[in-house]
């Protein structure tokens, strides 16, 4: 019988030397439900992650997978878990069968069982016709799709994606979320770091907006696209000199909204795209003319201005992972 | 309580039994990776075909008179140079797995912390036997006169033994060191002076007083000698008992170091 919640932790920490990678983090994911963790790069999600799946241990606090906890009973949470990280744990002089043939055989599975379960999932993540093929030679949404297949060999209950579609083509990024869904329709919990919005709202059934390694925001999609606005429209007229006017029309329009100015534009979020024509009806009466009127659904830069008041810092210093960084 | 479903059975810590299966399927994918790769051996089997012909018939008339005698005294310390210097690429193998992400996902699986690095040290040995071969084979086709074919044996036997035991220096700089290179100069840094100060190349009795001291100390000279003695002539039991001494020693102490390093990368 498997426990409510497949993870819990409760004050999760990890500090290197003095930089707080995760700081005193609370989160659940409910068996059989997909946890989204988000966050911009260096926000702590690799860190949470490496501790979550025993390859790392918590300076304080504790977690638990799967009802185990995670450092006194790592070989437990070991047997339950699956990890695909950001970098690609397959060897890439090995096929896509044997590579998979060989976590089987790691996993006590004989080899016959070995081979009919690479097989079976080669089939299962579309590598069929690649299966014989060195994985050096595979694109990057085959690599991925082999690095998760790897990862599922012993069926484990339990799942960890670090950012599995970072660097993919969006066709590539949709075929990957089907086979998580497909996953999760099988009873697979699973906890998935992104850096998009839209992968952890086409995922996830609860969302964790993490930022410093701090959780700054937790919800369902829904809920939190209606805190911020699921879409964002960015107004920008021609004239700089009615910036002003533009400013006073929105005030006008959207009380309730905090408009972003920056750069000659005016960025709101928005949840229903029937504000439009209304708005293009009064720009014109009011003779402001514009070089852009789109409506975009917000990304992650645009959440986390709206959640801690400061952008995305996408700056040398915090694109470093701050494990890279403490080695 | 058991959490247990069909899916992925509740596994505790890996048993000795789970421990040597699973570092024999780590060492099956290092044999499937040669194989894909054959042109490693090639690689592998350059350096000592050169030294063994430099050696033999450039330095051969100077050293013992005859490149025939030379070739007799120096087959066997090129041997136990070369399975040294082998040694170096396990750790520079262990290095680039680590980095790759490749022992994270290793880490993750329920199995023996000890299993990737046994496992690569396991079938490194295969190419020990292999380079043993191919020198001993040369040295055949240049005209050295074998002492009998299960000294051979023996030998190749012992050279495996040893290797196994000083391995674990080399895994413990492949986890500590930060780059393939570091492990590289680490590597050629220690070896290069430990077999030149050594009865590999030379009689020791031909040194100054403070290098016999140590020459007659140093395992590859224990090593070198016992290679001598079964492959071609001289004591076979001394140096072979001197050399398993040095093995078990070597290996108590780095083996512990290199499995705690090891485990203080998961920080």
């Amino acid at each position: 019988m498997s426990p409510d919640n497949a993870i819990e932790t409760e004050g999760l920490t990890k500090r290197f030397g003095d930089l707080v990678a995760v700081d005193q983090v609370d989160l659940t994911a409910r068996t059989g439900t997909v946890l989204g963790v988000l966050g911009p790069n260096g926000a702590g999600k690799t860190t949470m992650v490496r501790m979550l799946a025993t390859l790392s241990q918590p300076t304080a606090g504790t977690g638990r997978v799967g009802g185990y906890d995670i450092v006194r009973n790592a070989p437990e949470v070991r047997s339950l878990i699956g990890l695909t990280g950001q970098f690609a744990g397959i060897d890439e002089l090995l096929t896509g069968e044997e590579n998979l043939r060989f976590i089987g055989r790691l996993l006590g599975m004989p080899t016959k069982d070995a081979k009919a379960r690479a097989r079976e999932l080669l089939g299962q993540f579309d590598l069929s016709d690649a299966a014989d093929k060195a994985a050096k030679a595979y694109s990057g949404g085959m690599r991925r799709r082999l690095d998760l297949a790897a990862s599922l060999v012993g069926r484990p209950q339990i799942l960890f994606l670090d950012e599995p579609t970072t660097g993919l083509d969006p066709r590539a990024r949709g075929e990957l979320w089907e086979l998580v869904r497909g996953l999760v329709a099988d009873g697979t919990t699973v906890l998935l770091t992104t850096q998009y919005l839209e992968e952890a709202d086409q995922l996830a059934h609860e969302i964790v907006v993490i930022d410093h390694g701090k959780v700054i925001a937790t919800g369902t999609p829904t809920q939190l696209k209606s805190k911020i606005g699921g879409q964002t429209l960015r107004i920008q007229p021609e004239d700089h000199g009615q910036l002003d006017s533009l400013r006073a029309l929105v005030a006008e329009r959207f009380p309730d909204i905090e408009p972003i100015v920056e750069a000659g534009a005016i960025t709101i979020g928005v949840n229903d795209d029937g504000v439009m024509p209304a708005l293009a009806a009064d720009l014109r009466d009011r003779g402001i003319t514009l070089t852009d009127f789109h409506l975009g659904l917000s990304s992650l830069d645009e959440v986390f201005l709206t959640l801690t008041g400061h952008r995305t810092e996408a700056d040398a210093d915090d694109e470093t992972q701050p494990e890279e960084a403490a080695k | 309580m058991t959490a247990a479903t069909i899916e992925s059975p509740v596994m505790g810590r890996p048993g000795l039994t789970d421990t040597v299966r699973q570092t024999l399927s780590m060492a099956w994918r290092q044999m499937v990776r040669i194989k894909h790769n054959p042109f490693e051996l090639v690689d592998l089997s350059l350096s000592p075909v050169m030294f063994l012909l430099l050696f033999v018939y450039v330095f051969g008339g100077q050293m013992a008179g005859s490149t025939a005698d030379y070739l007799q005294y120096v087959l066997g310390g090129l041997i136990a140079q070369n399975a040294i210097f082998l040694t170096m690429y396990t750790g520079t193998g262990i290095n680039a797995d680590l980095r790759k992400g490749v022992y994270d996902r290793f880490r993750s699986l329920p199995i023996a912390r000890s299993a990737p690095l046994a496992g690569k040290i396991f079938a490194d040995l295969f190419k020990q036997v292999w380079s043993i071969a191919i020198m001993l084979g040369l040295g055949l086709l240049m005209g050295f006169e074998l002492r009998s074919w299960a000294g051979a044996l023996l030998a190749t036997l012992a050279l495996v033994v040893f290797a196994l035991a000083i391995s674990w220096v080399s895994v413990l700089m492949g986890v500590v060191a930060d780059s393939e290179e570091k492990v590289q100069i680490y590597a050629f840094v220690i070896i290069m002076p430990l077999t030149f100060t050594s009865s590999a190349f030379v009689d020791i009795n031909t040194m100054p007083g403070f290098m016999q001291a140590w020459a007659k100390v140093n395992p590859v000279t224990h090593l070198a000698d016992a290679m001598r003695g079964l492959l071609s002539s001289g004591p076979i039991a001394e140096p072979l008992l001197w050399t398993f001494a040095w093995a078990v020693g070597i290996f108590a102490v780095t083996a512990p170091l290199a499995m705690r390093a090891y485990r203080r990368k998961m920080v």
